[in-house]
């Protein structure tokens, strides 16, 4: 019960920065995408916030606790393979991500506007999911 | 624009914030593509969290309409197409490449884990090369 309080609030917090950084603004993203044109780096300002603070409190959580507050063990990964499903992979979301301008956390927060293109994107990303989860059977 | 970036750094350090605290109580990775996938397969006694956090995210977006309505500015002229086109190929991507900007650029570059450097430093990569592309074949 605690653990689903816990995921709530951080959802709620994760909106909450996502909405102040500009990141739930598919302009923005692409605008940081176009080096060549109408450059916006508030993208990297945000992913520098975000990894100083997270780079630091990491290593604080880690070393102070011998195990989460409301969890046995720690579920972070620790796999090291490089892999070219990895890196294909991140390449078709980068190309998905230039064209929408969305990437999975801002489109799920900008179904609370309930205007079109966020639904459209969930529901498309979902599809994607889905499709990819399918062929995975196959091997 | 300098308060942009202000702005982009701030709310950084919350989404810094958000992701420390699910590993200080969880012990997880906040890895959206992550939480949204396993909620299609879904395994025992692992479904309800993630169905929290996605309310979670949801009802920041609501606050966000109350205290910055800004947020919400999806003033797109590209054809629907490209955003279902878009969705798509961000739905295979980030299962295949299992992450997103949250699990690899934000949680996993913090902990230094290689996977996700290269993860980030490749879909960025792609990101500029399609938005120069994209643009000069004036499909955004």
């Amino acid at each position: 019960m605690k653990k689903n309080i816990t995921s709530f609030i951080v959802g709620l917090i994760f909106a909450l920065g996502l909405g102040i950084s500009g990141m739930t603004q598919p302009l923005k993203v692409m605008g940081f995408l176009d080096i060549t044109g109408a450059f916006d780096p508030s993208l990297l300002f945000v992913m520098i916030g975000a990894i100083a603070f997270h780079f630091v409190s990491y290593r604080l959580i880690r070393k102070k606790n011998k195990s989460p507050l409301l969890q046995k063990e720690w579920m972070v990964p620790t796999n090291k393979k490089i892999t070219p499903a990895l890196i294909i992979g991140s390449f078709i979301f980068g190309i998905g991500w230039a064209l929408g301008g969305f990437c999975p956390g801002p489109a799920l927060t900008g179904l609370a506007s309930f205007e079109i293109r966020p639904a459209v994107f969930v529901l498309s990303m979902i599809g994607g999911m889905l499709l990819f989860n399918s062929t995975k059977r196959f091997h | 624009m300098k308060m942009d970036w202000i702005l982009a750094l701030a709310g950084g350090m919350i989404i810094g914030l958000s992701v420390s605290i699910m590993l200080l109580f969880n012990g997880r990775v906040t890895g959206i593509s992550g939480i949204v996938n396993g909620l299609l397969s879904p395994k025992k006694d692992d479904s309800t969290w993630r169905i929290t956090f996605v309310l979670g995210l949801f009802s920041g977006g609501l606050l966000l309409r109350i205290i910055r309505p800004q947020a919400f500015n999806f003033a797109l002229t590209t054809p629907l197409w490209t955003t279902v086109a878009a969705g798509l190929l961000v739905g295979v991507g980030t299962i295949m490449g299992s992450g997103c900007t949250s699990g690899h650029g934000v949680c996993g570059i913090s902990r230094l884990s290689p996977r996700s450097i290269i993860a980030t430093i490749t879909f960025i990569f792609a990101g500029i090369i399609s938005v120069y592309l994209f643009r000069k074949f004036g499909v955004i």
